[in-house]
């Protein structure tokens, strides 16, 4: 009964409730679409650290996981090798450049990531091939490039960096592509690590012969060892360090706590108003059904049915309003520049859905609450 | 012999008394009627007689604070309110004023209403509906909304809703108020029939004498008590000519 009655009258009256539906959408959509920003914009700063092929990354001590604050001599390397459980060890390091067109294409800015070969932070080569040795003008770009670009395996590039005040332009070949792995916001290339060390921006051109370091290492553990001992131990024998599982060292990305905190508060707050809204139109339909449901209470309709009928209405409103925002989403985003960083992950999408989902029984419960407080005597014009 | 007909609506001493600061206002004042199967009765009286309470008392809809209302057997003064909304859906078919139709239903589906309501909807009761909606002159209307149909029309969907589902009583809250007086008499009489027809023990509370002239009985109201009670064809039509 109560279905019955929730589904003839939305039925009955499409139009109002298809224009409610669109509301619902647009809530959708702009949940989905700050969901997607969130992980899109996560993402382009933390990417190449999710996806690195490592379980701990060793920072310099007090640079609160900072990497281009820290500096790490080579020299640690092998103490840190040497601690049972730990499989390979590999130093990254981290800069910028721009990739120079001479055809009038715009110039492009990318973070120049400097590897070992076959080492932790090595990315794998989705076309193309992988590094076999730590020098020469060979590099790997990352598909991000590609999407932008048009550059492919074979092609030759040509990278500007700043070597004290001069800019310096040099040319690698391009010898294999991996798959999306964006750093600080921008796409990655990656060079074999001594090439890297000599073509970094520095402030003074000498500066890179003092002493070979790198910003951060990435340790590689042995199959099924206890990270947490291994950190334990890490810390105990090697000075002037400190570490962190991968995670954390995202989460230290300059910014990017408060950009989430930020982009998450919005997404409560479309929620919110979103309960409001929903809770807002049923409450004024309530309102002007309060004589009808009078008459179905005093013929003998259950309580229960009245008020299960006003759920099935919100749920059948609700799910189609959100199912309709997903659809307009994904078909907006499909049109996006790749540049824009959207990026719709089930995860994300499911989370989203599934919590619009809910708050439209929740916005709806105001009204619930009254559909079950209407007296039947309202019928006959009588209050008790 | 002729045996008897046992009374299928009862009161005894019914009273409703409502508090009004340091007052005690008796709405309806030991009200005790009966009536019989086949009954038509209207319940007439001044605005704030307490018709419309006795009405509601009746209907299971409001609880009495003193005395007894027995329908069908069933003493409604002790009945739980779980129970009292089982027994409307059952035993009891409402006529309201106006707008009392579900808008969103059609003709056809608002009457079937009651027999979804009490699980009665199945092919012999799909065909009962149509038959007594064409009975009703209503067979070309059965698809059309509520809005789509004019007030009398609106009115003989709500006295089929009233008896569709076999009530043994049918109550009408001023049915007639909103139609023009062709169409009341109209109505007036088709529940009329009916009740008749049908063996109910049908109320009508109204303001407007001239529809009594379908009525076996008439209990005229004032300020809760009943004043009087006109049985009798011949002493009705006095009744309604006098007024």
């Amino acid at each position: 009964m109560a279905f019955y009655l929730a589904f003839k009258e939305v039925w009955r009256n499409k139009g109002r409730f298809f224009l409610f539906s669109l509301v619902i959408a647009l809530i959708t959509t702009l949940v989905l679409f700050i969901a997607a920003l969130s992980e899109g914009l996560a993402l382009a700063n933390k990417e190449f650290l999710e996806k690195l092929d490592a379980e701990l990354l060793i920072f310099q001590e007090n640079v609160d996981y900072v990497a281009s604050s820290s500096r790490i001599a080579k020299s640690k390397i092998n103490d840190i090798q040497r601690i049972d459980g730990i499989d390979k060890v590999g130093p990254i390091g981290f800069s910028n450049g721009t990739i120079v067109f001479f055809d009038g294409r715009d110039d492009l800015n990318v973070s120049l990531i400097g590897i070992e070969a076959n080492q932790p932070g090595s990315p794998p080569v989705i076309s193309g091939v992988s590094f076999q040795i730590d020098r020469g003008t060979e590099v790997i770009i990352d598909k991000n490039i590609v999407n932008q670009t048009g550059i492919k395996v074979n092609d030759k590039i040509v990278l500007k960096t700043l070597q004290g005040t001069d800019e310096v332009y040099n040319e690698f070949d391009v010898i294999g592509i991996t798959d999306g792995r964006q750093y600080l916001y921008q796409p990655s290339i990656f060079i074999p690590y001594r090439t890297w060390e000599q073509i970094r921006p520095q402030v003074n051109i000498s500066s890179s012969l003092i002493e070979t370091t790198s910003n951060v290492l990435a340790i590689k553990l042995e199959e099924n060892q206890d990270q947490g001992l291994i950190q334990e131990n890490i810390v105990e024998q090697v000075d002037g360090i400190d570490i962190a599982d991968v995670k954390t060292a995202y989460e230290s990305l300059p910014g990017y706590q408060a950009q989430q905190s930020t982009l998450n508060t919005q997404r409560y707050f479309t929620l919110l108003i979103g309960i409001l809204v929903i809770g807002g139109f049923f409450q004024i339909q309530m309102l002007q059904k309060i004589p009808q449901i009078g008459v179905l209470k005093a013929i003998g309709v259950a309580n229960p049915s009245v008020a299960f009928a006003v759920v099935y209405q919100i749920i059948i409103v609700t799910t189609f309003g959100v199912f309709l925002g997903a659809f307009i989403s994904f078909g907006l985003s499909a049109a996006f520049p790749p540049g824009i960083p959207i990026v719709f992950t089930g995860n994300s999408v499911v989370i989203a859905i599934v919590t619009l989902l809910l708050i439209g029984p929740i916005g709806g419960l105001v009204s619930v609450r009254l559909a079950i407080s209407v007296e039947p005597l309202i019928a006959l014009g009588l209050s008790s | 012999m002729k045996k008897e007909k046992k009374p299928i609506i009862e009161t005894t001493n019914l009273s409703k008394i409502y508090q009004s600061g340091n007052l005690n206002v008796r709405a309806v004042d030991n009200a005790t009627i009966s009536i019989l199967p086949g009954e038509f009765v209207a319940l007439v009286g001044p605005s704030g007689s307490g018709k419309t309470t006795m009405l509601a008392m009746l209907a299971a809809l409001l609880t009495p604070s003193e005395g007894q209302v027995i329908i069908d057997g069933y003493d409604l003064s002790q009945m739980k309110e779980a129970k009292r909304v089982q027994f409307r859906r059952k035993n009891i078919g409402f006529t309201f004023q106006s707008n009392n139709l579900v808008p969103y239903l059609t003709v056809q589906e608002n009457v079937e209403m009651m027999l979804r309501i009490n699980n009665q909807l199945n092919t012999d009761g799909r065909k009962k509906v149509v038959n007594l909606l064409t009975r009703l002159g209503l067979d070309d209307r059965m698809r059309y909304l509520p809005s789509q149909i004019s007030g009398g029309q609106r009115q003989r969907v709500s006295i089929a809703r009233s008896l569709i589902h076999d009530p043994s009583v049918v109550l009408a809250d001023e049915p007639t108020a909103s139609l023009d007086t062709e169409r009341a008499y109209q109505v007036t009489k088709i529940y009329a029939d009916l009740i008749h027809e049908n063996g109910k023990a049908g109320i009508m509370v109204t303001h407007d004498l001239r529809m009594c002239k379908y009525v076996d009985k008439i209990i005229q109201i004032e300020d809760g008590i009943i004043s009087n009670i006109i049985e009798g064809r011949g002493t009705i039509d006095e009744f309604i000519s006098c007024a």
